[in-house]
């Protein structure tokens, strides 16, 4: 992305709900300065940002015989932005079968990034 | 049936409220809750971002309230589900809690204090006054997230969403994720209501155009929706003839602000601050009612849990220390004053003999303001100056007041907290 | 092919009532209707009036039904088991050069034979309503105006005429009526029907089928009326229901408190092309309160918990056509039906069906069932009632709609009794689930659950109120393609 080599990037940091403005100066390529961070979770939220933006997924995995038909999943940490779409598709297919717990593991490695995906709420037998 | 403490609603508020209490020492309490599980809205609430102040993790919605419903159970903390309080009375000190559940009917439980947790609902469509048909397909956001989340259904397909409070984002991307199109986020104001970081990971990731200063001025489809129609408002937020836009679309969601629920509140007869729409606290969070106390959204609606499990906290406490009569003085709350941009503080007055060393006074500023400064001043001394890069409606402020420099001044008639401006402007 | 001795087009209030009249007979009675719930047109957006009857020019058949009808309401709310409250009305005069209207106006009611009307000088009007405009110089106060919910009384002569016997078809909409030896055949989305006589109580279609038999071409106009509802907090603003002075387009806008304790600012009145324009427009909104605010002072418009718009079937020649379709022998036309459509409803039911006694004679049926019980509501339940409902049943202990403490027994009744309600609208309108300040943002996801599992179907096929008005559009991840 040559236009960005020497360039001023904003970011708005999502790490926590503060929400802080961040200011990146680039110089051939590399960060020179970050500034507006709060704390030092912000230089390594837009550190990251530039070279390999991260999120955590959360969705839903359908429940068989469950007091719910679905239960909610996240990713256990956070996944390339641009695997999203995919880790969205893995899930489609899953059913598990209640009761599941907080911390049940709902698709191992997801699409390869490592990362599994896991239940965030009790769903006790219908 | 007689309790000494009854707290109403078995969400985040409630659950933290009752922990705090049991932990101060009250052994007789129960807990009311209306839905099936405790926990509340966070049950649907599975997106990520709860816990960072409490846990210093970021959790979902179902895990924070679990972490909650742990320490109920494992404290053996009393509570219904199913249950509804249908109505609210207070008799001198004694109040009345008329509830009903399947099971064991209608009966009144007599408590000797009461914590009201009942969270908030959202604006309906009606409240907006948005012209149009009246057909299916018009929702509010939190029945939506309802719907997908708790029921695994989708109420559409392609999605126009009204208002950028942190719902409406939340469900942009939910709705995204479990394959609608979500075609635009509209926003009356000309900022938004929500998370700046819900901007960005929510409509920003998934190329969701926001337009501020906009709103729906029609709604097409007489059985289902088939359009609707946005419009850019001016700055008396009217709309502007001519810049009207029709989107084909199946669904409207509805993110428009939230309500505190306190109907129950107001059969009681306590003193309600217009702002809020919630009950007027003092120090200890107690409404003008002796021994009745509100937390959580009921008193003033929150963007973070965690100040809500603070809050609720500290109502769980004042209470247990009231049912104990530990409280110590009872001597004159000083007011406190929302002035030149704040709208409102909770609490709204301090009783200096009976604060704890700090208090957490909570507010929201009327409108965007960049380099400006929170003031806190008290007879005619200027307490606290904060610098605040930028202050806006959609996230709650806090300042701390310290005993040790209230009990400085003498004879204090009220302490008022404002917006120094440096700038305003629109962001 | 069904054979019937009388069809009814059209189950509004008009319809069910002249169907219930009609059930004491001992005929063969259908009813079709398009929508797929009684209670769809007209009748289900208006002001919930039962108007006192000074308003209609005397010797008029709206004049005489509307006296009529207004006597009756009283009895009928307890025999049929519906919200009616005699409220009184006032109708306000601004102006000094007015009071000559006003006048006219009281002479008018005298004539038709409204009982206790008084003019009341500014001074009585501000003491019975503290909140109207100072504006006010005298109004004319009726004691025996009321109100009415709308739902109520056409869910229960419509329930009433099916428990004797009348057969109601729903989602039928009827498209071509053609004469036969006998009498007519309905063509109808679903099938044919014959009849001997048939009355057509469409509404704002009413043109379309009297004209499709009748030399005689009518015109119904669709009047178009938005409304502003407002919560219950204020429902004590006013306490009887306020006129203005009436204007060419009808009796102008009311404010007025509801049967059920809301308070509701409405209606305008445009006249429109499109018999199904049932659309708000910010015009219209903001028209409506203005002019509502010229009676009052303060309007709470701060409080609105919904706006709606309703279609009156306004006919050219401004009375109630009634009887005999010219060329069209056993073709009875109930059309133009606008205000004070509903407080005749009653009157206007006895009146046709006599009509259709003078040329189809019958005797009256020994089997007749004349009372009825509406669902029993927790909301108005005393607390001893409460209780014995719920231990009678304890689904009455389960609250679907916190706003206005609609329990799961009462949606329960609603679903299964005769007529029961196949859709949330169906629902609402008869127990007042999602009628509250949260317009169903708690309770339609429980509603669409219950219907379902009570009516066999999946929650997906639950609408709102038409065929294509569904709820769900599927389930999570159905748009998602392909596979990782």
């Amino acid at each position: 992305m040559g236009e960005h080599r020497n360039a001023t990037r904003e970011f708005v940091c999502i790490r926590c709900p503060l929400g802080c403005n961040i200011t990146v100066d680039m110089e051939d390529g590399k960060i020179r300065e970050i500034t507006g961070n709060t704390c030092p979770r912000g230089a390594d939220y837009v550190t990251k940002e530039l070279t390999d933006p991260r999120r955590t997924v959360t969705s839903l995995v359908r429940i068989e015989g469950g007091e719910l038909p679905v239960a909610p999943v996240k990713t256990a940490a956070d996944i390339p932005k641009d695997k999203i779409g995919d880790c969205i598709k893995a899930l489609k297919g899953i059913r598990l079968a209640a009761p599941v717990r907080i911390g049940d593991v709902a698709a191992e490695n997801v699409c390869g990034t490592g990362v599994d995906v896991v239940v965030t709420a009790n769903v006790g037998k219908g | 049936m007689e309790k000494d403490l009854v707290i109403i609603g078995g969400g985040p508020a409630g659950l933290a409220a009752a922990i705090a209490a049991r932990e101060a020492g009250v052994e007789d309490l129960l807990v009311l809750e209306r839905d099936s599980r405790l926990g509340g809205i966070l049950n649907q609430c599975i997106h990520n971002g709860f816990g960072l102040h409490t846990f210093k993790e970021e959790l979902t919605g179902p895990e924070y309230a679990g972490r909650y419903i742990e320490k109920v159970l494992e404290q053996k903390i009393p509570y219904k589900l199913n249950t509804m309080v249908i109505d609210l009375e207070a008799e001198e000190s004694r109040k009345k809690v008329t509830v009903m559940n399947r099971e064991e009917g209608l009966y009144q439980i007599e408590a000797r204090a009461v914590i009201l947790a009942m969270g908030c609902r959202e604006r309906a469509r009606g409240a907006l006054n948005i012209p149009g048909y009246r057909p299916a397909g018009i929702y509010s956001a939190g029945t939506a997230q309802r719907y997908v989340n708790m029921e695994g259904r989708m109420p559409g397909k392609e999605i126009v969403i009204l208002g950028s409070g942190d719902i409406g984002l939340i469900m942009a991307r939910r709705m995204t994720l479990e394959g609608a199109k979500v075609k635009l986020v509209a926003e009356l104001q000309p900022y938004s209501g929500g998370l700046k970081r819900n901007i960005v990971q929510c409509l920003d990731d998934f190329g969701i155009p926001l337009k501020l200063s906009h709103t729906v001025v029609d709604i097409k489809g007489k059985e289902r929706v088939e359009s609707v129609t946005v419009a850019r408002v001016d700055e008396n937020l009217k709309p502007v003839p001519g810049s009207e836009e029709e989107i084909p679309c199946d669904t409207l969601l509805l993110s428009c602000g939230l309500l505190p629920e306190n109907e129950l509140s107001e059969t009681l007869g306590v003193k309600m601050n217009p702002v809020t729409g919630g009950p007027e606290v003092d120090e200890s969070l107690e409404t003008s009612r002796e021994g009745v106390f509100a937390c959580g959204n009921v008193l003033h609606v929150h963007d973070l849990v965690d100040y809500v499990s603070q809050e609720a906290a500290q109502a769980g406490k004042n209470a247990a220390a009231y049912l104990s009569g530990s409280r110590s003085g009872q001597g004159r709350g000083i007011p406190i004053r929302a002035v030149q941009g704040v709208r409102y503080t909770v609490p709204s007055s301090v009783d200096v003999s009976r604060m704890e060393e700090t208090q957490v006074v909570r507010f929201r500023v009327g409108n965007v303001f960049r380099n400006a400064a929170i003031e806190v001043s008290c007879g005619g001394k200027i307490l606290k100056s904060q610098k605040k890069q930028i202050l806006a409606p959609g996230e709650m402020e806090q300042v701390i007041l310290k005993r040790a420099e209230l009990e400085q001044i003498e004879d204090p008639e009220e302490i008022t907290v404002s917006v120094r401006a440096e700038s305003r402007g629109r962001d | 092919m069904c054979m019937y001795d009388v069809i009814v087009i059209g189950a509004g209030v008009t319809g069910c009532g002249i169907a219930r009249e009609l059930s004491r007979y001992d005929w063969k009675v259908a009813v079709l209707e398009r929508a797929s719930d009684i209670c769809e047109g007209t009748s289900k957006a208006n002001s919930g009036i039962a108007h006192a009857g000074f308003d209609a020019r005397p010797g008029s058949l709206k004049a005489r039904l509307n006296v009529e009808g207004s006597r009756m309401m009283e009895g009928l709310s307890k025999e049929l088991d519906f919200p009616y409250k005699r409220n009184g009305s006032l109708v306000l005069c601004f102006r000094e050069e007015d009071r000559e209207t006003l006048k006219r106006l009281l002479e008018q009611g005298r004539e038709n034979g409204v009982e206790g009307l008084e003019i009341l000088e500014r001074e009585q009007v501000k003491e019975l309503e503290p909140n109207v405009s100072d504006e006010v110089k005298a109004a004319l106060y009726a004691p025996t105006g009321g109100i009415v919910c709308p739902f109520g009384l056409t869910i229960a002569l419509g329930e009433n005429a099916a428990v004797n016997g009348a057969e109601f078809f729903l989602n039928t909409e009827v498209r071509e009526i053609e004469k036969t030896g006998k009498g007519y055949r309905l063509l109808t989305g679903r099938g044919s029907f014959e009849a001997k006589a048939v009355v057509n109580a469409a509404g704002v279609y009413a043109d379309r089928f009297h004209n499709m038999v009748s030399p005689e071409k009518i015109h119904i106009i669709p009047r178009k009326g938005e409304y502003c509802l407002m919560d219950k907090k204020v429902g004590g603003f006013v306490s009887h229901t306020i006129f203005q002075l009436p204007t060419v387009y009808g009796k102008g806008v009311l404010v007025t408190p509801t049967v059920h304790g809301n308070l509701l600012a409405g209606p305008t009145a445009v006249d429109v092309e499109d018999p199904e324009a049932l659309n708000t427009t910010q015009a219209g909104i903001e028209d409506l309160l203005r002019r509502a605010s010229l009676s009052v002072r303060n309007l709470p418009v701060k409080q609105v918990i919904t706006s709606f718009a309703g279609l009156r079937a306004h006919e050219e020649g401004d009375d109630f056509i009634l009887g005999q379709a010219a060329g069209a022998p056993g073709f009875f036309d109930a059309a133009g039906i606008e205000s004070p459509g509903l407080t005749c409803a009653p009157a206007l039911g006895k009146y046709m069906a006599q009509l259709v006694r003078e040329y189809l004679p019958v005797p009256e049926k020994d089997s007749f069932v004349a009372v009825r019980k509406g669902i029993r509501g927790m909301a108005s339940a005393t607390a001893e009632e409460q209780k014995r409902l719920i231990a009678e049943n304890p689904l009455y202990a389960n609250v679907v709609c916190r706003c206005e403490l609609v329990t799961e027994g009462e949606i329960l009744d609603a679903i299964h009794r005769p007529l029961g309600a196949t859709t949330i609208d169906g629902v609402k309108r008869r127990t007042r689930a999602g009628m509250g300040r949260c317009q169903a943002g708690f309770c339609s996801p429980r509603t669409v659950e219950i219907l379902a599992r009570e009516l066999g179907k999946d929650a997906g096929e639950i609408c709102k109120n038409g065929e294509n008005s569904r709820f769900l559009t599927g389930y999570i991840k159905d748009g998602i393609q392909g596979e990782a």
